[in-house]
């Protein structure tokens, strides 16, 4: 440790530490542009300059050591002489056309500026101009604002793990970008955007759309895969424009991925505003009570054995509760949440959980996924992997298609004999495994949707028991879902209960009325004929298609909701909008439902409806809580291990930029699609 | 590489494929045996110079197209844009087709002071070229701007390809020039005579010491 003295202020920091966080430690404020607090040292803005007593020259905060009894002037004639210059010299290439460009506002150039800079220009000579570049569909640049900070770059190679940008050339020459044109190929590519200290990378389709002091800010949850990120929706009366990560460092850190980021165009199209009826084989507009008494209709007189619930995958867990006790109400246990079918063991928790923690992944030296695309399936997660991959050099190795995961990973097979070989110690990777004193095995969803989903659960469990990697203190057994709604689902028993029916079973003419509440991922054409299917959701989109009654609900940003993460992380997202025309809250709906056929639901309000939750499982009254778990019960879940069967797995996303409703609807993603999938797809025909 | 689809960088005269030849291969063993496993890339200048030269070879002219920058980055196992950076950052690197004879005009401070604009106007004069950087319409000479060529003494400098030509003027220009038209460049050094940057007309210090006789 290093005691430091700065302006006045004593602070103990460790040696190696900078200038720069031991001034932070004492409450400093030093400005910055190069530095980022997630990224590698770069030193070359000079905006941190600060005054070292006994160095005759300001010197570079963020990239100078402390050293013991070291006193440090953040605030002396010298630093702001220094400061001054920096910015005008920053200043002389930068264009004055703050009224035309989306970072105004929030523009760490503009706001230090102000606070550091001088009041006029002394530069009178010509100003040079860079060419702008295609990045892609996401991030639009006005290469001419740059002050060559490099954190996209940075950002680029360390993070997001695509060395694709760059600085060419060299002094007043000097141009950031991928000297060939092409866009970026990541799907973190959205953060350059939040790092970008000035208007050079800015988001192509939030461009001129609105002012940051305009935006009513909104804390959220992201709902576009199983990580839970945490954001903030942006939204200007009743539309949502723009939605941003949330410092959260157990979950995202301070990144989004693109989908969760830029699908929020999606909400605006193909919206259900009403309800609907279908009369005569056509879909006709309804009143609420109309569609009420239709549904009712065809109840009457139903056994609860003939009725079915499927939920979807972005859906909240209070109305995901409201329906099971509907069903419940109406004598039905054919309840599944599973669309994909995947075999999970619902009986033990951390049968179906990340049970290491996002953050525990930091401790891990050792990596086994199994049937998992981490980069494609939850994007934040793998660069969490990349992190410890670039910290510490731990050994990844995969079982599946191999792919580009962003580090070095050992494929070692296509299919479940692997697991098999690992176990019985033939595969070379179990002597890592073996070795390690964190091992974890991650189970993807491309593992447990096969018949032999069970079987692979099994042996997946047993694989990581011998391995060590269930202790007292550390528990290496992880599945990664996709769906944000899956584990709130499992957590409220959401699935087929004595004697119920699963998804196979209920499309297969197994009920003769099916409630899917936002389920867009089966197909409708398995769906018997006979069978009265009502959809409850927000878009248009393939349960929809099917329906015979519509009922409009919100989507993730419009409702309060709760949201379990592939963790068992249990999070709250608040409501930012309202729904769309007479689209209401999904657990309102059934609640009126219930009173509609005579089963009122006990609860009237949200307050009540989280009690119950609470009360259904405890987990749901610890928010954002989440102890670090260790393996006690080593006993595996259901399921015969050996009986796997020699199929590869198949991805489970294969286009990252389409998986739901919200996202088949943006335009955004449509174009990721075509310019990111399509020539891949191509490329692998 | 993962992903899109790239689009080729429109450079007029990039080759459709570029793989080192024997020659530089053999070069190519030895450079990399000067550093440690896992530190390759601290070969890049090595290979980006073999690269340009086996062009020249191959071509005539001294250039790095793309291609032999991706080449260089799969061998030393580089992120392309990495190489890309360096490529563009040094100047005796071509990322554009040059002439056969690579015209580097020197015009700071003391070549300045010694008359380099005309060097550079006899240039323009004699090859058609009319900013820096351009190429003659007959695929001769490129004529570039380059900084102090660290050779003041014997100033104003005209660099072709890799010589020295030094002490330039009107006249030495332009029979240069011919020379280079006719593939007989004269050999590099002064133009004046003088021996490499010993004073002109002969010794001006030093000039009563004896000379020592063979074998002492």
């Amino acid at each position: 440790m290093a005691k430091v003295t700065v302006d006045g202020i004593e602070v103990e920091v460790p040696n190696g530490a900078s200038v720069l966080q031991a001034a932070e430690l004492a409450g400093r404020e030093i400005p910055r542009f190069c530095y980022h607090d997630r990224l590698s040292v770069a030193g070359n803005c000079r905006m941190c300059l600060v005054e070292v007593e006994k160095s005759p020259k300001p010197v570079a905060s963020c990239a100078f050591p402390v050293a013991d009894g070291m006193v440090v002037k953040t605030d002396s004639p010298m630093v702001r002489q220094a400061r001054r210059g920096v910015m005008e010299f920053l200043l002389i290439n930068h264009p004055l056309d703050c009224p035309i460009c989306d970072q105004g506002g929030e523009c760490d150039l503009q706001d230090q500026s102000m606070a550091y800079g001088m009041d006029h220009s002394r530069y009178r000579e010509a100003k040079r101009a860079v060419r702008d570049k295609n990045l892609g569909p996401l991030v639009k640049t006005v290469m001419t604002r740059c002050i060559q900070c490099t954190r996209c770059v940075r950002f680029a190679a360390e993070i997001a793990g695509v060395p694709e940008l760059g600085a060419t050339a060299r002094g007043e020459n000097m141009e950031i970008g991928t000297y060939v044109e092409r866009a970026l190929s990541s799907e973190l590519s959205g953060n350059l955007i939040d790092i970008c200290p000035v208007g050079a990378l800015t988001s192509k389709p939030y461009a001129f759309v609105a002012r940051s002091w305009e935006l009513k800010k909104t804390d959220a949850i992201d709902v576009f895969d199983a990580v839970g990120c945490n954001i903030r929706i942006d939204s200007r009366g009743p539309e949502v424009l723009r939605i941003l990560p949330r410092l959260n460092e157990d979950v995202n850190e301070e990144w989004l991925a693109d989908k969760s980021r830029f699908a929020v165009d999606g909400l605006k199209r193909r919206r259900l505003d009403r309800p609907w009826v279908r009369r005569g084989g056509k879909l006709e507009p309804a009143s609420w009570d109309q569609a009420f008494d239709a549904i009712a209709a065809r109840l009457h007189g139903l056994d609860g054995a003939r009725i079915g619930a499927i939920v979807g995958d972005l859906c909240d867990a209070e109305s995901m509760l409201a329906l099971k006790e509907l069903m419940a109400a109406l004598g039905s246990a054919n309840l599944d949440a599973r669309q994909d079918g995947a075999q999970l063991d619902a009986t033990r928790r951390e049968f179906y959980l990340f049970n290491t923690t996002i953050a525990g992944i930091e401790e891990a030296d050792a990596i086994l996924i199994v049937g998992a695309n981490p980069r494609r399936e939850a994007p934040v997660l793998n660069a969490r992997i990349r992190k410890r991959w670039l910290a510490a050099g731990v050994s990844v190795a995969a079982i599946g298609a191999p792919a580009d995961l962003t580090y070095p990973v050992r494929w070692l097979g296509a299919g479940p004999d692997v697991l098999a070989a690992l176990r019985a110690g033939s595969e070379g990777f179990a002597a890592t495994l073996r070795a390690a004193k964190k091992p974890m095995v991650i189970l993807g969803e491309g593992a447990l949707r096969r018949a032999d989903g069970a079987a692979i659960l099994a042996a997946a469990w047993m694989l990581a028991a011998e391995i060590g990697a269930l202790s007292a203190d550390w528990h290496g057994f992880n599945v990664l879902h996709n769906a944000a709604a899956r584990v709130g689902a499992l957590d409220l028993g959401f699935l087929p209960g004595p004697g119920g029916k699963d998804v196979a079973a209920m499309l297969e003419g197994g009920v003769d009325l099916l409630w899917l509440l936002g389920a867009d991922e089966i197909d409708g054409a398995r769906i018997g004929a006979q069978t009265f299917v009502v959809y409850q959701g927000h878009h248009g989109d393939r349960g929809a298609a099917r329906a015979d009654v519509i009922l409009p609900g919100a989507a993730y940003t419009e409702k309060n909701g709760t949201y379990v993460n592939t963790e068992g992380r249990v999070q709250r997202g608040e409501f930012a909008v309202f729904p769309p025309g007479e689209a209401r809250e999904d657990w309102r709906i059934l609640r009126a439902f219930s009173a509609r056929v005579g089963h009122p639901l006990p609860y009237d309000d949200l307050d009540a409806l989280r009690r119950r939750m609470a009360e259904v499982n405890a987990v749901f009254a610890r928010i954002d809580d989440l102890p670090r778990r260790g393996a006690v019960d080593l006993s595996p879940p259901a399921g015969d291990p050996a009986a796997l069967l020699s199929t590869p797995f198949a991805p489970a996303v294969v286009n990252y930029y389409q998986t739901d409703p919200i996202s088949r609807a943006s335009p955004t993603m449509a174009s990721c699609t075509a310019t990111f999938h399509q020539p891949l797809a191509q490329a692998a025909e | 590489m993962s992903g899109n689809q790239r689009e080729i960088q429109a450079v007029h005269g990039e080759p459709a494929s570029f793989a080192f030849d024997a020659e530089s291969e053999a070069a190519i063993a030895i450079i990399l045996k000067k550093y440690p496993t896992g530190r390759q890339a601290s070969a890049v200048l090595a290979l980006l110079d073999l690269a340009q030269r086996q062009m020249k070879r191959a071509t005539g002219s001294a250039w790095l197209p793309r291609l032999a920058m991706d080449t260089v980055a799969a061998r030393l196992g580089m992120p392309p844009i990495r190489v890309y950076e360096v490529a563009t950052f040094y100047f005796m690197f071509n990322t554009k087709p040059v002439g056969k004879w690579h015209l580097q005009v020197c015009t700071t401070t003391p070549c300045w002071l010694r008359g380099s604009d005309e060097v550079v106007a006899t240039c323009k004069r004699a090859t058609g070229i009319e900013h820096f950087g351009e190429t003659s319409a007959d695929g001769l000479f490129t004529m570039t701007e380059v900084e102090c060529l660290g050779a003041c003494v014997n100033a104003p400098i005209l660099q072709v390809n890799d010589d020295f030509y030094e002490d330039m003027d009107v006249a030495s220009t332009e029979r240069l020039l011919a020379a280079l038209r006719h593939d007989t460049p004269p050999p590099p050094g002064s133009m004046t005579g003088r021996q490499a940057s010993a004073p002109e007309g002969g010794p001006t210090t030093l000039t009563t010491l004896a000379q020592p006789s063979a074998g002492e």
